[in-house]
């Protein structure tokens, strides 16, 4: 935005974190907030030229239900899966060809992969888009990768364009 | 702490149970470690205790003070974001140091790099 403020919902966002941390809005910790809320936002803008634009918020809540939703479901599962003495389980590597490029968009997609129990992000191709991750319970390549692409891709292309 | 005994029994049952079960399931994300095969079958077994774990005793804690002190107490909800964001990072950095790993040594069981290989794999 300005050079005062490169990244206000950023610096916003810090002054929100600062204000819970002290669970108050005092005049001093607002004012030591609002500091820190401007060094952060230079900070940044310092380290990285150019700003995420965020679209389409109703496709942020969409994902984000999406996300807690298979988050609680392969709790249960892996919590199964590490109490059953099953022998047919079958771990191992998974390859997915992405479309989507843009970095933040990945570091998002990055988080949920690895925040879900049952799937962990390994390695990532930049060049061809190909995403190596380890799955817990790889019953079906197919289906993990149409899962992934429908429920996180789609919507995070949409997000971030 | 030290008035739990004049919460209501209803929001003392629910505190209970939601500390409960995100105790039992980081218990169970820790058995994990001991239980799984290998180290790439054991990055996964810590995520129970910082995913739905972690949200089902901050939910209890947010829960337990707000009707304590009788006003919102949400400034548990930083722990999950930051345990969300940091956590992943953590887990990629030992994911691909094992890769890197088992790659020096030549193990095969290893994919040798994300992008597919002409030559068919073991089945």
């Amino acid at each position: 935005m300005s050079r005062f403020l490169p990244h206000p919902v950023i610096s916003a966002a810090l002054l929100v974190m600062w204000l819970l941390l002290n669970q108050t809005v005092s005049p001093g910790p607002v004012l030591v907030g609002l500091v820190l809320a401007l060094l952060g936002g230079w900070a940044l803008a310092v380290l990285r030229p150019g700003r995420p634009r965020l679209a389409r918020f109703g496709a942020v809540l969409r994902l984000t239900r999406a996300v807690l939703v298979d988050i609680a479901r392969s709790n249960i599962t892996v919590a199964g899966l590490i109490l059953g003495r099953s022998k047919t389980r079958r771990s191992g590597f998974l390859r997915i060809q992405l479309r989507l490029r843009n970095p933040q968009a990945l570091a998002v997609l990055a988080c949920i992969l690895t925040a879900a129990p049952g799937t962990a992000w390994v390695e990532f191709d930049a060049e061809e888009g190909w995403l190596l991750l380890h799955v817990l319970d790889l019953i079906d390549e197919e289906s993990w990768a149409r899962m992934i692409c429908d429920r996180y891709e789609e919507p995070l292309m949409e997000i971030f364009p | 702490m030290s008035h739990a005994a004049e919460l209501p029994l209803i929001v003392a049952v629910l505190v209970g149970l939601l500390v409960l079960t995100g105790a039992v399931l980081t218990l169970i994300g820790s058995l994990g470690l001991v239980r799984l095969g290998d180290f790439y079958e054991r990055l996964h077994a810590p995520t129970l205790g910082t995913s739905f774990g972690m949200a089902c005793v901050l939910l209890g804690s947010v829960l337990f003070f707000s009707v304590q002190k009788g006003r919102p107490v949400v400034h548990e909800v930083l722990i999950g974001l930051l345990v969300v964001t940091t956590t992943p990072v953590t887990l990629m950095l030992l994911g691909r140091a094992a890769l890197h790993r088992d790659r020096q040594e030549g193990n095969r069981r290893v994919p040798a790099s994300a992008r597919p290989t002409r030559q068919p794999r073991a089945p």
